[in-house]
C-alpha cells in the first residue's frame, strides 16, 4: 500500500494524472477495495457461479464433466435419499430454531436480572459457541455412547429406565440426539445477542407501565416482545441460517446415520461429492438448498424493514 | 402468571431471597448445568485410566479415582496432534491477518471515501457473509485443485477469508461511522493523505473494533470443519478437529481417551484467548447481529 502514498507525495508539484488521480474518491476507493473484492471474487462469487454450473454436470472426482442440464435434479427427485434429507434437514431446523429460541429468550431475561457475577456468568454462558464445535460434538458422542452413556446410566439408577438407550441406533433417537447437541450449541448465540437487545430498553418504559398497573406478563408481552422484535428477527435469521446449513455436528456425532436417518442436505453434499466423487450430483443438493436461504434471509430483510418504520428510524 | 404483582424493576431488593432463587438463580444453575455438563464430561474422560472409563459398575463415572495423563502423552507423542494444532495455529493466524488488512482496507473505502456505488458494495458484502460455507465447498473444491493447492495449508489461508472478510468488513463499517468526520477533516487540512488518515486516525479510534474482529476472526477460523476436511487429505496437513475425528478412530475403534484429550487441549487455545477478550469477543458477535 505504500505505493500509493509516495507518487502523490513525489508528484505533488506537477499535479500530473497520478495527482488527481489520488484526490480523486473513486479510484482511491477502487484501490483499497482490491484485496477484499479479489479474494471475495476468486474464492465466493466464482464458486457459488460454478456451484450452479457444476449442478447441471456430471463432473465426478478427477475428470472433466459434460452439461447434462437438469438430469441430476430428475435423479434426485426420484430420489429417497435425498427427499430424507430434505425431510431431516426442515425437521433439524424447526425444532432447533424453536428450542433454541424458547431457552435462548428464557436465559436473556434471567441474564438481564440483578446477578451477582453477572459478566464472569455471561462468559461462561457463551463458552459452547467459543469451544470448536466439532470438537464439543465428539463430548456429544462420547455422552450418546450406547455402551457407556452417562444419561443411562443416570436414568438406570434412578430406576426410570431398564436398559441403556440406544441413542444413535435408532432413526428417531438420533434425530433427537443430534437436535439436542445443536440446541445446547445454539442458545448461548440468541441468549447473549438478545441479552444485548434487552440492555436497550429503556426501564421507563417498564416504569411507566408499573404505574399503570402492568403484570409481568403484560409488560414482557407489550414492551419486551415489540422492542425486542427487530433483533430477534435478525438473530432467528441467523440461526435458521446456521441450523440449515450445518455439517460439523451431523458429521461427527452420526455422519447421516443410522441408515441415512439424520442426514441433513449439507451432509448428503458432502457424501456423494467428496465420499462418493460425484462432485456434480454433490452440487445438485447444494443448489436445492438456496431456495431455503433465499427465503430466510428475504424474512429477515422484511423482518428488519418492518422495525425501521415502527421506530421512526433512518431510511 | 396472571396474578397482578407489585414488582417494579427497581424495587428488585424487595423481593425475598427464596423467591428470587426459585424465580431466577435455579433455572439459571439448571441451564448453566446443561451448558458446562459436556466440558466436565470432556475433561473428566481426558483424565481417566482406560481401567476406569470402561468400568461403571466399580467406579462412579463422575469421578476419577486415579487421575492420569497417559491419554495426553499418547496424542502428543503417538499421533500426529503436534502438527495439527501447528497447523491449526498457522492457518487461523494467517487468514486472521490477511482478512484484517483487506477488512479494514475495504470498510475505510466504503464508509468514508463513499466512492460511487459503495452502497451496493457494502451490500454485496453483506450478502457474501450470509453464504454459508456448505454450499461453497463443493465448487471450492474444484478450484482449489486446479490451482494447485489442494493438501496444503494455503488452500485453507486463502479460502477461510471467504467467510471472514464479509463479517470483519461488516463489522469495521459500523465503528468507522463512529468517527467523527471533523477530525479526518482536519487532517486533510494538514495535508495528510487518506492512507496517513486511516493509518494515524481512523485506525487507533476503532482499535477496539479491530481487536474485536480479529479475536472473532480467529475463533471463527479456528472452529472451521468442512473446508479443512474436504481440501485437506494427509493427516500432517490436517487441522485439529479434522485430525481429531479422522486419524483418531481406527475403523470401529475409538480411542475414546485420546479423542477427549484431543477435544480438550484443541478447545484451550481457544478459550484462553476468549476469556482475555470477552467483551471484545461479545461486541463483535453482538455487532454484527444489530446492524
Amino acid at each position: 500500500m505504500a505505493v500509493i502514498a509516495e507518487p502523490v507525495a513525489a508528484h505533488v508539484k506537477r499535479s500530473s494524472l497520478w495527482t488527481r488521480a489520488f484526490e480523486s474518491r473513486n479510484f482511491l476507493g477502487a484501490m483499497f477495495m482490491v484485496p477484499a473484492i479479489a479474494i471475495l471474487i476468486l474464492f465466493l462469487a466464482y464458486p457459488l457461479a460454478l456451484g450452479f454450473w457444476l449442478g447441471m454436470t456430471d463432473t465426478k472426482i478427477g475428470g472433466a464433466g459434460r452439461y447434462i442440464g437438469f438430469a441430476n435434479f430428475v435423479s434426485l427427485a426420484k430420489d429417497s435419499v435425498f427427499w430424507l434429507s430434505v425431510f431431516n434437514t426442515i425437521f433439524y431446523t424447526v425444532t432447533a430454531s424453536i428450542v433454541k429460541f424458547a431457552i435462548g429468550l428464557y436465559l436473556a431475561l434471567l441474564l438481564n436480572e440483578h446477578l451477582p457475577f453477572k459478566s464472569m456468568i455471561r462468559a461462561i454462558v457463551l463458552l459452547p459457541f467459543v469451544v470448536p464445535t466439532v470438537l464439543s460434538a465428539i463430548a456429544f458422542w462420547w455422552i450418546y455412547d450406547s455402551q457407556f452413556s452417562i444419561i443411562s446410566w443416570v436414568l438406570i439408577k434412578a430406576g426410570l429406565i431398564t436398559r441403556y438407550i440406544d441413542f444413535l441406533g435408532d432413526p428417531w433417537n438420533a434425530r433427537l440426539s443430534v437436535v439436542a447437541a445443536n440446541i445446547w450449541r445454539g442458545v448461548p448465540f440468541v441468549a447473549i445477542t438478545l441479552l444485548a437487545g434487552l440492555q436497550t430498553i429503556s426501564p421507563s418504559l417498564y416504569e411507566a407501565a408499573n404505574l399503570d398497573g402492568a403484570t409481568n406478563m403484560q409488560r414482557f408481552r407489550h414492551i419486551t416482545l415489540p422492542m425486542l422484535s427487530p433483533i430477534i428477527a435478525v438473530v432467528m435469521t441467523f440461526s435458521v441460517l446456521m441450523t440449515f446449513t450445518d455439517f460439523q455436528l451431523i458429521y461427527t456425532i452420526t455422519r447421516g446415520g443410522p441408515i441415512n436417518a439424520t442426514h441433513l442436505m449439507a451432509t448428503l453434499s458432502f457424501q456423494r461429492a467428496i465420499t462418493g466423487g460425484n462432485l456434480g450430483e454433490g452440487a445438485a443438493i447444494s443448489n436445492a438448498m438456496i431456495p431455503f436461504l433465499v427465503a430466510a434471509i428475504l424474512l429477515s430483510f422484511f423482518g428488519l424493514q418492518r422495525s425501521r418504520w415502527q421506530q421512526g428510524g433512518r431510511d | 402468571m396472571t396474578t397482578v404483582e407489585d414488582q417494579s424493576v427497581g424495587m428488585d431488593y424487595l423481593e425475598s431471597f427464596p423467591r428470587k432463587f426459585l424465580r431466577v438463580y435455579l433455572p439459571l444453575l439448571l441451564i448453566i448445568f446443561f451448558l458446562l455438563f459436556p466440558f466436565y464430561w470432556m475433561a473428566v474422560a481426558t483424565f481417566k485410566p482406560d481401567a476406569e472409563m470402561y468400568d461403571y459398575e466399580k467406579y462412579n463415572p463422575f469421578w476419577i479415582v486415579h487421575p492420569t495423563l497417559e491419554h495426553i502423552k499418547k496424542l502428543f507423542f503417538e499421533t500426529d496432534y503436534p502438527l495439527w494444532m501447528w497447523n491449526t495455529v498457522i492457518v487461523s493466524v494467517s487468514s486472521t491477518f490477511i482478512s484484517l488488512f483487506a477488512s479494514v482496507c475495504a470498510a475505510y473505502a466504503i464508509e468514508r471515501l463513499r466512492y460511487t456505488g459503495s452502497r451496493y458494495v457494502g451490500l454485496a458484502i453483506f450478502l457474501g457473509y450470509l453464504v454459508p460455507p456448505s454450499i461453497l465447498f463443493i465448487p471450492l473444491a474444484a478450484i482449489v485443485f486446479q490451482l494447485g493447492l489442494f493438501d496444503g495449508n494455503l488452500a485453507l489461508i486463502l479460502t477461510y477469508p471467504t467467510f471472514l472478510i464479509p463479517f470483519c468488513t461488516w463489522l469495521l463499517m459500523g465503528y468507522f461511522r463512529t468517527i467523527p468526520y471533523e477530525l479526518e477533516e482536519c487532517a486533510l487540512i494538514d495535508g495528510a493523505t487518506r492512507l496517513q488518515i486511516l493509518i494515524k486516525i481512523t485506525l487507533p479510534l476503532s482499535l477496539p473494533g479491530v481487536i474485536s474482529a480479529g479475536i472473532f476472526a480467529f475463533t471463527l477460523s479456528w472452529n472451521e470443519f468442512i473446508y479443512a476436511l474436504t481440501f485437506i487429505s494427509s493427516s500432517e496437513n490436517k487441522t485439529i478437529p479434522v485430525g481429531a475425528i479422522t486419524e483418531l478412530v481406527n475403523g470401529d475403534v475409538y480411542h475414546w481417551g485420546a479423542l477427549m484429550a484431543a477435544a480438550l487441549t484443541g478447545s484451550v487455545p481457544v478459550v484462553i484467548l476468549y476469556s482475555f477478550f470477552v467483551e471484545y469477543y461479545v461486541s463483535a458477535m453482538t455487532g454484527a447481529v444489530k446492524e
